[in-house]
C-alpha cells in the first residue's frame, strides 16, 4: 500500500519538474525511482533527501570523478538551497545539465563550481588549489609548486581577456566557446560521454545506440 | 666500442664486391687519371675488355664462375702496370698477360687480396697514396648529386596523377630547406669517406669537411659512438665509420668490403630516403645554438602534457594551439621536443577531450613533411584509423582530417590501407541524406563528417591499390551521393577522389554508369575555380570513352568547357579545361557543337605563351577537330598553323605526339600544306623520325604521309632531306608495330616518286620489307602491303620480293577479318605476280580460291586487283600449257 502511494508521490513530483529540464516526464519518474533507491539502499528510509556523502558516492562509482575539492563544489552546485541535501528536485535539474544541458547551461554550471568562494571570480589561489595535483611530482624540480604556478599562468594568459588576474564568467564563457575544450578546464566535473550513455540507461529507454 | 667493433666484423664478412662497385670505383679513379703526376692519382686505368655482359661483371663467363667481374690494368705514375682482377672475394694482382694483346691472362693470385682497388693502389704505389691522401686533384667530372631528391619526390607521388598540383608544389616549396640539409649532410658523410669512390663531388668542400677531419679527431670520435649507437644496424653508417678508419686494413681471405654499398644505400628506396630526412635536422637542430623562444616555450608544455593529469594535458594543449603551428619552427619544435611521441600516444587514452585537443595540433603541424613522415613513424597513421570508428563526430572528423594531412606520401597511403583505413573512411562518407529539411545539427554534424572522410580519401587516392580499395568499400555510391551536395567544401574533395580515381577503367565505368557526369557537369559551372577544374580534369580523364562523350554533351557540358577557355590566368584549369576539351572532340558530334562555339578559334589563340600541360592540351584538342575538313580550314585561317609548326621544334614528347598528330590532320589541306611546306614542316617533322621516343617516331610519320600527298613536289622536296630516305627505312628495324606501320604507310608514299623509290631499293628497303611479311597484326599488314605493292614498281624489286620469301605470306593475309588488308594485299599480290615465279608461289599457297572470292567484292579496288592477279596467273599457266603442247 505504502509502495503504491510512494509510486503515485512520484509520479506527482514528475510531473510538476519534468517542464524545467530536458527530461520527458518518464524519464524523470526514473531519475526518482534511482534516487530513491539510492536512498533506501542506503539507510532505509523513505526519505527523499541526500547527503553530502551518498551523493559523492554517486559521483565516485557512476560518474568516475575523483578529485576531492571539486566533487564537493559539484554536490554544491545541485544543492541549490544550501541545505546540505540534494533533495528529490535539485537532483532531477542538476541532473539535467549534468546529464543533457546546453552549452551555455554546462558553462554557468561549471562556473559556479570552479569558483570556489561563490564571489564571481576565479581567482589565482582557487585555481591554484585547483589544479594542485594535475602534475606528477617531479623530484628534481626545486620548488614543487613551479610547475602549478606555471600552469595557473598559462591558463591565465590563454583566458583572462581583461587582463584582471582572475576569470570572471564573461572571460571564461569568452575562451569556451572559441575553444569547448575548455569548458572543464581545472579538472572533471561533467560526466564523459560514456559514463552519460551508461547512466541514462538505467532510467531511461530512449537512449540510442552509443556503439 | 667493443660491440661496435663485432658487429662491425660481422657485417663486413657478409659484405662482398659487386659489379656495380668495381665499376663505380674504376670509373672514378678513370675520372681522377691523367698525366700530371701532382694533381692525379693514376696515369691511366682501363678495363681488358670493353664489353660488358649483362649481369655487369666484364670477366669471360667461365672466369664468372670463379667470381670474377673483370681485370683492369692500371698505370700508376710511379711503379710498372698493374694488372688487376676483381673478383666478389675482393682485387688482387694477377699474373699478368702474357703478350701485350691482352690475350692471355694468368689469372693466378699474386700476393693479397684488398677489399678495394683504391686500398690496393694505396699498397702498390706510393704517389697514389700520397695524392689521394692530398686530395687536391683535380675534378675532371660534374657533380651529379641532386638527382637522387628528384627521382625520390617522383617517386613518392609516383602513383599520383600530376593533377592536384597546389598541394604537391606546397609539399614540394616546404621539402626545399630539406633537400638542402639533405645534401649538407651527405657532403659531409662523403667526407669522411675521404676517398674518391663516391659520386663525385667538388674538391673545394672535400677539403673543408674531409680534411678537417684529421685535425679534430676527437669530435669525430664522438660521432662514431653517437652514430653508432644510433644505427647499428644501417649498413651505410657502418661504412662510413670504417672507411673512416686512417689505415686502411688489408682484408685478407674472404672479407671484402664495397664501396658502392654505400651508395647503393643512399640511392635505394624510400626507406632509407625518410631516414635521412630526419637525420638532417636534427643535427642542425644541435648545431644551431640560439634557438627561438617558442621552442623553449613548448619544450615546456610538452613536459606538462607528459607529467599531467587530464586537466593538465588539456591546458597544454590548448596553450600549445596558441602557437602558431603553421610556422615551421613550432612545427619542428614540437617534434624535437618529443612532443610528437606524447600527442600520438594520447591518441590511445581513454580521454575524449585529450584526443580531440591532439588531433587538434596534428592537424595542423602534419602540413609539414616532416612531421608528415614522423607521425608515420611513430605508427600515428593506426591509431587514427582506430579513431574513425569512435563514435565522437568531432573525434573522427579530426582524425580523418588528420589522415588526408599524413597520406600525402606513399608510405602512409599504404599504411592506412593496411590497417583497414580505407574501409572506415568510405563508411564515414554514409551520411544522411544531404537536402533533408529541417537540417538538424545532427545531420550537419553527419555531413561534416562525410566531408572529412571525403578528404582523408581524396589524398589516399593516389595510389592504385587505395583505388581500388575503396571501389570494393562500396565507396563509389556514397561519393555518387556526395556529388550532389551544393556545398563547395564537400564537392571538391569529392570530385577530387574521382577524378585521381577516374585513372582506373572501372572508375571511369562507374562514373558513368552512377550518373555522375550530370552532376560534374552542373559543377563546370560553379564559381570556384578548383572545383571547375577538378571536374574539367575528371570529364578528361573519363572521356576517354565515347558513351562518356556522349553524355557531356547531351548534358551540355561542352558549353562550359568551352567558356574556361577564357580563363587564361588559371594555368591549372586550364589545362584540365583543354584536356576535357581534347578528350571530347574525339567524338565528331561534339566537334561539331565545338565548331558552334567557336572552339577552333579560341584553342588556336591557345598556342602561344601557355605552359606545355596546357599546349599539349590544346594541340591534342585542336589534332582531334582537324579531322573534319571544315576546321582544318578554320585553324587555317585563325593562324593557327605558323604555332603549331613552330611547336615541332619542341622537346615534350607528348606534346610532340600530339603536335605532329595535328599537323598531320592539317597537311591533309592543300591550302594548309603550303603553309606547312613555306615554314619547312615536312623537314622538321622528318627530323622527329630520330626522336628516341617510339610514339613520336610513328606519329611523325604519320604526319609525313599526307604532307607527301598534298605537297607540290614531293618528290624534289623528300630528296632535299640529306639521309632522310635513309633514316625512315632505317626504320623499319623498329620494334614497334606502330612505327612500323606508320613507316610503312609513308614508304607506300614516298615510293611514288620513282627516283626516290629508286634510292629506298637502294638503301636496302625490300628485304626489310620482306622481312616484316610475317606480321600477324592487320594495321601493318595493311601499309606493309601497299608500300610492297609501289615498291614493286621498280627495276626487279617483284623478284627480290620473290626471292626474300615475302609471297607466300602476303598470301595469308587474304585471310584477314580486315576489309582493307584485302585491298592492299590484293595490289601487292597483283604488282608480285608479274613475276612468273611468284605466280607459281602463290599459286601454291592456294591465292586463287581466296581471290576469287575477292572478285565478287563491293570495293571495286579489291575486285580490280584481284582479277589482275588471277589474269597474271591464268595466263602464265595458259603460257606454260603452250610451251608444253606447242
Amino acid at each position: 500500500m505504502a509502495h503504491i502511494v510512494a509510486k503515485k508521490a512520484l509520479a506527482k513530483l514528475a510531473e510538476t519538474c519534468y517542464r524545467s529540464t530536458h527530461f520527458t516526464k518518464q524519464e524523470v519518474e526514473g531519475l526518482l525511482h534511482v534516487f530513491r533507491d539510492l536512498q533506501t539502499s542506503k539507510k532505509g528510509k523513505d526519505e527523499m533527501k541526500m547527503d553530502r556523502a551518498t551523493f559523492r558516492e554517486v559521483l565516485h562509482y557512476t560518474f568516475a570523478m575523483t578529485d576531492d575539492i571539486l566533487m564537493d563544489r559539484v554536490f554544491r552546485g545541485f544543492d541549490q538551497d544550501n541545505d546540505s541535501y540534494v533533495s528529490a528536485q535539485e537532483w532531477v535539474q542538476g541532473l539535467s545539465v549534468f546529464l543533457r544541458g546546453t552549452m551555455e547551461e554546462k558553462m554557468k554550471y561549471c562556473f559556479e563550481v570552479y569558483d570556489l568562494n561563490s564571489d564571481g571570480y576565479i581567482s589565482r589561489e582557487e585555481m591554484f588549489s585547483m589544479l594542485k595535483n594535475t602534475l606528477a611530482k617531479q623530484p628534481t624540480e626545486e620548488d614543487p609548486d613551479e610547475g602549478i604556478k606555471d600552469l595557473v599562468e598559462i591558463t591565465l594568459k590563454k583566458m583572462d581577456h581583461d587582463h584582471d588576474s582572475r576569470l570572471s564568467y564573461s572571460d571564461y564563457k569568452t575562451s569556451v566557446e572559441t575553444e569547448p575544450l575548455l569548458l572543464e578546464v581545472f579538472g572533471p566535473c561533467l560526466p564523459a560521454a560514456k559514463q552519460v550513455h551508461a547512466f541514462t540507461a538505467t532510467f531511461s529507454d530512449t537512449c540510442t545506440d552509443y556503439y | 666500442m667493443q660491440l661496435l667493433n663485432m658487429s662491425l666484423q660481422h657485417i663486413s664478412k657478409e659484405v662482398r664486391l659487386t659489379p656495380a662497385a668495381v665499376n663505380s670505383e674504376v670509373k672514378l679513379l678513370q675520372s681522377f687519371s691523367g698525366d700530371d703526376r701532382d694533381k692525379t692519382v693514376l696515369k691511366s686505368i682501363q678495363y681488358t675488355s670493353d664489353y660488358e655482359f649483362n649481369n655487369g661483371c666484364r670477366a669471360p663467363p667461365w672466369r664468372q664462375v670463379h667470381g670474377d667481374i673483370c681485370y683492369v690494368v692500371i698505370k700508376p705514375h710511379d711503379t710498372d702496370l698493374l694488372s688487376v682482377s676483381a673478383s666478389t672475394a675482393g682485387v688482387y694482382i694477377n699474373g699478368g698477360f702474357e703478350k701485350e694483346n691482352f690475350s692471355d691472362l694468368k689469372h693466378d693470385r699474386e700476393g693479397e687480396i684488398y677489399k678495394d682497388l683504391v686500398t690496393l693502389l694505396k699498397e702498390k704505389s706510393a704517389v697514389f697514396a700520397e695524392n689521394i691522401a692530398k686530395q687536391d686533384f683535380t675534378l675532371r667530372e660534374d657533380e651529379t648529386t641532386g638527382n637522387q631528391y628528384d627521382i625520390m619526390d617522383s617517386g613518392d607521388e609516383g602513383d599520383g596523377d600530376n593533377t592536384h598540383r597546389t598541394n604537391e608544389d606546397a609539399k614540394k616549396d616546404s621539402k626545399e630547406p630539406q633537400k638542402a640539409d639533405k645534401q649538407k649532410s651527405n657532403l659531409k658523410k662523403t667526407g669522411k669517406d675521404r676517398t674518391p669512390r663516391k659520386q663525385p663531388q667538388p674538391s673545394l668542400k672535400w677539403k673543408n669537411l674531409g680534411l678537417g677531419e684529421e685535425a679534430d679527431e676527437k669530435k669525430e670520435e664522438k660521432d662514431q659512438i653517437r652514430e653508432g649507437s644510433a644505427g647499428k644496424k644501417e649498413k651505410k653508417k657502418v661504412t662510413v665509420q670504417e672507411s673512416k678508419g686512417r689505415v686502411h686494413p688489408v682484408i685478407k681471405g674472404r672479407k671484402s668490403k664495397t664501396p658502392a654499398q654505400d651508395q647503393e644505400d643512399t640511392f635505394s628506396e624510400s626507406s632509407t630516403e625518410s631516414e635521412e630526412e630526419e637525420e638532417s635536422p636534427d643535427r642542425r637542430q644541435e648545431a644551431n645554438s640560439d634557438l627561438p623562444s617558442e621552442y623553449w616555450q613548448i619544450q615546456k608544455l610538452v613536459k606538462y602534457l607528459k607529467g599531467g593529469n587530464q586537466t593538465a594535458t588539456i591546458i597544454a594543449l590548448c596553450s600549445m594551439r596558441d602557437f602558431n603551428l603553421t610556422q615551421e619552427t613550432c612545427q619542428l619544435a614540437i617534434r624535437d621536443v618529443g612532443g610528437l611521441e606524447v600527442l600520438i600516444n594520447l591518441l590511445d587514452t581513454e580521454e575524449i577531450k585529450c584526443k580531440i585537443g591532439s588531433l587538434k595540433i596534428l592537424k595542423e603541424i602534419s602540413h609539414n613533411a616532416q612531421i608528415r613522415r614522423a607521425i608515420a613513424d611513430l605508427g600515428g597513421l593506426q591509431t587514427m584509423v582506430k579513431i574513425l570508428k569512435s563514435p565522437d563526430k568531432d573525434l573522427k572528423c579530426l582524425a580523418a582530417e588528420t589522415i588526408a594531412n599524413v597520406a600525402k606520401f606513399r608510405r602512409a597511403r599504404r599504411t592506412v590501407r593496411q590497417h583497414g583505413g580505407i574501409k572506415k573512411l568510405v563508411g564515414l562518407l554514409d551520411c544522411g541524406p544531404l537536402g533533408s529539411v529541417p537540417m538538424t545539427p545532427e545531420v550537419e554534424k553527419d555531413i561534416e563528417v562525410a566531408r572529412c572522410g571525403a578528404l582523408a580519401l581524396w589524398s589516399c587516392s593516389k595510389s592504385t591499390k587505395n583505388k581500388q580499395a575503396i571501389r570494393k568499400a562500396g565507396g563509389i555510391p556514397l561519393l555518387a551521393r556526395l556529388l550532389k551536395s551544393s556545398h563547395e567544401n564537400m564537392l571538391i574533395p569529392v570530385v577530387g577522389t574521382l577524378q585521381e580515381c577516374a585513372s582506373e577503367q572501372s572508375y571511369r565505368l562507374a562514373i558513368r554508369t552512377e550518373g555522375m557526369i550530370e552532376d560534374l557537369v552542373t559543377n563546370l559551372r560553379s564559381e570556384n575555380q578548383v572545383l571547375q577544374m577538378h571536374c574539367a580534369s575528371a570529364i578528361f580523364k573519363c572521356a576517354e570513352e565515347k558513351e562518356t562523350r556522349d553524355l557531356v554533351r547531351q548534358y551540355g557540358g561542352l558549353d562550359p568547357l568551352v567558356s574556361l577557355l577564357d580563363k587564361s590566368d588559371n594555368k591549372e584549369l586550364l589545362a584540365a579545361a583543354t584536356g576535357a576539351i581534347w578528350k571530347c572532340a574525339i567524338s565528331p558530334e561534339n566537334v561539331e557543337r565545338f565548331q558552334e562555339l567557336k572552339a577552333i578559334e579560341k584553342l588556336v589563340s591557345l598556342l602561344q605563351h601557355q605552359p606545355e600541360e596546357v599546349l599539349v592540351n590544346v594541340v591534342g584538342a585542336l589534332g582531334e577537330c582537324a579531322q573534319e575538313p571544315q576546321n582544318r580550314m578554320s585553324i587555317r585561317k585563325a593562324g593557327g598553323i605558323p604555332p603549331l609548326v613552330n611547336l615541332l621544334t619542341g622537346t615534350n614528347q607528348s606534346l610532340l605526339v600530339n603536335v605532329t598528330k595535328a599537323v598531320g590532320a592539317c597537311a591533309t589541306e592543300t591550302e594548309n600544306m603550303t603553309i606547312i611546306d613555306r615554314l619547312d614542316g615536312v623537314r622538321l617533322l622528318w627530323s622527329l623520325l630520330k626522336n628516341q621516343n617510339p610514339e613520336v617516331q610513328a606519329s611523325a610519320a604519320w604526319a609525313i604521309c599526307p604532307c607527301i600527298e598534298n605537297a607540290k613536289d614531293a618528290g624534289e622536296m623528300v630528296r632535299s632531306f640529306v639521309g632522310g630516305l635513309e633514316l625512315i627505312v632505317s626504320l623499319l628495324k623498329s620494334e614497334h608495330k606502330e612505327v612500323l606501320a606508320s613507316v610503312c604507310a609513308a614508304i607506300a608514299n614516298i615510293a611514288k616518286d620513282e627516283e626516290n623509290l629508286a634510292v629506298i631499293t637502294d638503301h636496302g628497303v625490300v628485304p626489310m620489307l620482306a622481312k616484316l611479311t610475317n606480321t600477324t597484326d592487320d594495321k601493318l599488314r595493311r601499309h606493309l602491303a601497299e608500300a610492297i605493292a609501289r615498291c614493286c614498281m621498280w627495276g626487279n624489286n617483284r623478284v627480290a620480293f620473290g626471292e626474300a620469301n615475302a609471297v607466300a605470306p602476303l598470301v595469308r593475309y587474304l585471310k584477314s577479318p580486315d576489309e582493307s588488308v584485302h585491298r592492299a594485299t590484293a595490289q601487292a599480290l597483283f604488282q608480285l605476280s608479274r613475276d612468273p615465279e611468284n605466280c607459281i608461289t602463290m599459286h601454291n599457297a592456294g591465292v586463287v580460291k581466296l581471290l576469287l572470292d575477292m572478285v565478287g567484292s563491293t570495293d571495286e579496288a579489291l575486285q580490280e586487283a584481284a582479277a589482275g592477279c588471277i589474269g597474271n596467273i591464268r595466263r602464265l599457266a595458259l603460257a606454260n600449257e603452250k610451251a608444253k603442247y606447242p
